[in-house]
């Protein structure tokens, strides 16, 4: 059974990861486009270091999605445990209805939404702007996250908290933070995603030269997109890659047993 | 049990830092100072050129990219941040002006118009050219595989619905576009308004259905540099690029009409550096910059002093800069209106959802 | 107290960044491409390209959830059997961080006439596929993007169970088929219900990869969204259709969080 699992495992990790292969591929292609291979070079490694303003970009592509996505997540952590206290089923559907909003909203309608909404209240378009946007449209994705780790919150261990005088920011803290920590994780990584995936919505609502990286792409794509973004990526990949490695061999201790995504 | 929290508050902490950090890497100009936002499809314009303007005027370039006219014009429309200089494309600048988005151009501020030539000068989508100069132009054609399309002449738009090319024909994604291929294989106006004749149109295209491998963006490019299909209906500059790759294609317009397409400078009426916007355009229509970023940027120029200038093989090759004769059945696209749009959207739709 | 106001950020976001763009759209319903009042959207949605529409858009949805499902489930219990699990969800989300329209570029250069698949298949002495433009090939880049999503919440799920409550079923004589369908399934139905929700909703509104991967063989609602704003700038329809996805999520959502039992055993936090 676990030979299966392993196998099936691999097998799913190589499908996830080709096309991810495949790009890091090209991003050596001596050639100017991810079709033909003409040959080994370095050349978009070099001027992806020597471009000041696409290194620029790639800072705010990172810096937007780490606070965008931390807010995001201790906005949701919030709204989660409020929508699991309410008890009248009607309200508790419709504001689920209205959570699930952004998720179904074609990233134009938001956009343009957005945009008419910060002009209207006097925003002005830039890091801020996207970073409020992007907060926006992580919300729901981190409260769908950790909604059911709530659901499947064991109430005798509250009971028990309160019953041994634990006051409420306590159970808050030490029941049921930890008990939910899964979720929260899992929400905050799928606000990264929404983040760093997104084009259309932070295109509307940038402005005074404020750029990420998703924006640039999609502007290259009329005149076919530069191998530096293969490049770029490939360095965003492999220290992103880094990290993960560097926690496996730190964490090679016998992990603690329980406890989801520790 | 805080480390959850703290750690998602260390990643905003993290977050704010590298974005103030950026500040450092390069260094954004106090809005005192004398900037220049200029907004522009991505890669359409030699970087070196920006440096080289910024050294010249002193005046600080801040350059971002859009994908698409109708997003553009939003973000223009809307306000929240002031554009000095435009590079919509010819029908936009109808559309821009009607809604009164552009600011008119001071001819005199622009000495190096005089290096435009005549024939893309005073346009019916800008008489006078009161708005907007050409930046490039092209046309609309077919770029086809002659080896493996052998016998087949792409000197008329019928040769499209030929037997031979059954699933393996790719076209843009544009309603004006792929209508337009049947409008002008029935002999008709790109300007068409009459639903009858449209209609008649799009029932043609149907029957090109079983030839329609796919109807695309952007990504044409990607398809046809590895031969996905023997043929596409696809915009000269970026038949251009993909040639450039892939040197088995080859790239005809055909008789009978077809389109002539611009993308422009103009300035819009939130504009803040008026100024600097009119430098900037003179400066690109400079012979010598002209020519330098036709080079870098492959497409064909309007500058007939930068034209001088170039290679001959590039300046002789009549497939991407037809000849007095051909430019003359070549026709701008007009501004219907939205209601004709509309139509024309409505049935490309319909020639979308009929495909298998 | 102290809850109450940890749900005060979400009630401003929903009030400000739900229903005000919400409410937007809505009034744009009513308007024609000219900016008048108008019903006329509502009519042409109910005409019968996008009633079309709406069926395809829903039986790729389904589709396209079914085998992340499907995937995705057996995945989340692999995962839970090995050392690190952190390390190998990190390793399946690293992928989404890539930027997507590069990956479906990848996928197009994979799929094409003379691409990887094509290659490798005609070596195994396969017939040459015509991949892309297919709707297979559509549901394979869907599926692949939205595994992540599927995970998580199946992971999450299916972790919290404790292994002994495995054993102890085991124990009694369950073969393992019977635990997989009596204990770990319904034990990780909430995991399984979010996974669906958070699949399901959004694959209705796919707009990039149906131009990218099928040529816009397929068109979806958020393809005809796309289009009313981007390319007729008839935001009024563009509006009506958004409109009906959003009804559409009320109806998904409706039939997956129905009659949630414990939800209503363990009260209040």
């Amino acid at each position: 059974m676990k030979m299966l699992g392993r196998s099936y495992m691999v097998i799913i990790f190589i499908c996830l990861y080709l096309p991810i292969a495949y790009l890091i591929f090209y991003s050596f292609n001596s050639g100017g486009t991810m079709t033909n291979f003409d040959g080994f070079t370095l050349e978009h490694y070099k001027s992806v270091f020597t471009d000041r303003r696409l290194i620029v970009i790639l800072l705010n592509t990172v810096a937007v999605a780490l606070i965008s996505a931390g807010l995001a997540t201790l906005i949701g952590i919030g709204g989660a445990i409020g929508l699991y206290n309410i008890r009248m089923k009607r309200l508790k559907q419709s504001l689920l209805s209205l959570n699930n909003v952004m998720i179904v909203s074609p990233d134009v309608i938001i956009g343009a939404s957005l945009l008419i909404l910060f002009t209207v209240l006097g925003i002005s378009l830039g890091a801020f702007s996207v970073i409020l946007a992007h907060i926006a449209f992580s919300v729901p994705i981190v409260v769908l996250m950790i909604l059911p780790k709530l659901q499947d919150m064991n109430a005798s261990y509250l009971d028990a908290a309160r019953d041994l005088g634990a006051n409420s920011f306590d159970v808050l803290w030490r029941v049921i933070i930890p008990h939910i920590k899964p979720g929260i994780l899992a929400g905050f990584f799928m606000a990264l995603t929404y983040s760093l995936d997104d084009f259309a919505v932070t295109f509307f609502v940038t402005g005074g030269g404020f750029s990420v990286l998703s924006v640039e792409i999609y502007a290259m794509a009329r005149r076919g997109i530069s191998l530096e973004i293969n490049a770029i990526s490939t360095l965003v990949f492999l220290v992103v890659l880094l990290i993960a490695l560097g926690y496996y061999f730190i964490t090679t201790r016998p992990s603690v047993k329980r406890g989801g995504i520790t | 049990m805080k480390s959850t929290v703290s750690m998602i508050l260390a990643a905003v902490g993290i977050g704010a830092l590298i974005l103030f950090g950026t500040r450092f890497v390069n260094p954004v100009p106090n809005e005192e100072g004398n900037v220049l936002h200029v907004y522009n499809w991505g890669e359409y314009i030699d970087p070196d050129l920006l440096a080289k303007f910024e050294e010249e005027t002193g005046i600080r370039v801040i350059y971002e990219t859009f994908d698409s006219n109708e997003a553009m014009k939003v973000k223009v429309n809307q306000g929240g941040t002031n554009y000095d200089v435009v590079f919509p494309s010819e029908y936009m600048v109808e559309k821009m002006v009607v809604e009164d988005l552009l600011m008119p151009l001071d001819h005199e501020q622009i000495p190096n118009m005089k290096n435009i030539g005549d024939n893309f000068l005073d346009q019916p989508f800008d008489p006078g050219n009161t708005y907007s100069l050409p930046y490039f132009w092209g046309t609309v054609g077919v770029l086809y595989h002659p080896e493996t399309t052998e016998g087949l002449d792409f000197s008329d738009w019928d040769t499209l619905w030929d037997d031979r090319l059954e699933n393996d024909i790719l076209m843009v994604d544009g309603a004006r576009e792929v209508m337009g291929v049947g409008l002008n294989s029935m002999g008709h106006s790109l300007n068409e308004t009459n639903e009858e004749v449209l209609q008649e149109a799009e029932e043609k295209l149907e029957a090109l259905g079983p030839n329609v491998r796919g109807i695309v963006g952007d990504e044409i490019a990607a398809m046809m540099e590895v031969n996905e299909a023997k043929a596409a209906v696809v915009w000269s500059g970026m038949a251009q690029d993909i040639m450039w790759e892939n040197e088995a294609l080859d790239f005809t317009v055909p008789e009978g009409g077809s389109n002539l397409w611009f993308d422009t400078m103009v300035i819009p009426r939130t504009a803040q550096n008026v100024e600097g916007a009119h430098q900037f355009m003179n400066f690109l229509l400079d012979p010598e910059n002209g020519a330098q970023n036709t080079e870098w940027v492959g497409y064909a120029t309007p500058n007939e002093a930068a034209y001088q200038l170039l290679d001959k093989e590039i300046r002789q090759d009549e497939r991407f800069y037809p000849d007095q004769e051909q430019q003359e059945e070549l026709e701008v696209y007009r501004n219907l209106g939205p209601e004709m749009i509309s139509l024309y959207n409505e049935l490309f739709l319909r020639f979308k959802m009929a495909l298998e | 107290m102290m809850r109450r106001l940890l749900f005060i950020p979400y009630l401003i976001w929903i009030v400000l960044f739900v229903v005000a763009p919400l409410g937007l759209m809505v009034g744009y319903s009513f308007f024609d491409i000219s900016g008048n009042p108008t019903l006329a959207n509502y009519g042409a949605f109910f005409s019968s390209e996008y009633f079309e529409m709406t069926l395809s858009s829903f039986w790729y949805a389904f589709l396209i959830t079914l085998f992340s499902l499907l995937i995705s489930y057996p995945l989340a219990l692999a995962i839970r059997q090995t050392k690190h699990k952190m390390f190998w969800l990190l390793l399946i989300i690293l992928p989404t961080w890539i930027n997507l329209l590069l990956k479906t570029y990848a996928f197009i250069g994979m799929f094409g006439k003379e691409g990887l698949v094509n290659a490798v298949a005609t070596a195994l002495g396969f017939a040459e596929q015509q991949l892309l433009f297919s709707d297979i090939a559509f549901i394979i880049v869907s599926v692949y993007i939205f595994i992540p999503f599927m995970l998580l919440p199946i992971f999450n799920a299916v972790d919290g169970i404790e292994n002994n409550l495995l054993s102890a079923a085991r124990d009694l004589g369950a073969s393992k088929w019977d635990v997989l369908m009596r204990v770990l399934m319904p034990l990780s139905l909430p995991g399984i219900k979010t996974g669906i929700q958070i699949v399901f909703i959004p694959s209705l509104s796919l707009f990039m990869i149906t131009r990218l991967i099928t040529g816009n063989k397929v068109i979806t609602l958020g393809t005809a969204i796309e289009q009313q704003f981007l390319t007729t700038e008839n935001w009024g329809m563009g509006s009506t259709i958004g409109v009906f996805l959003i009804l559409a999520m009320m109806l998904v959502m409706t039939v997956t969080s129905g009659r949630n039992k414990e939800t209503g055993r363990v009260g209040r936090l």
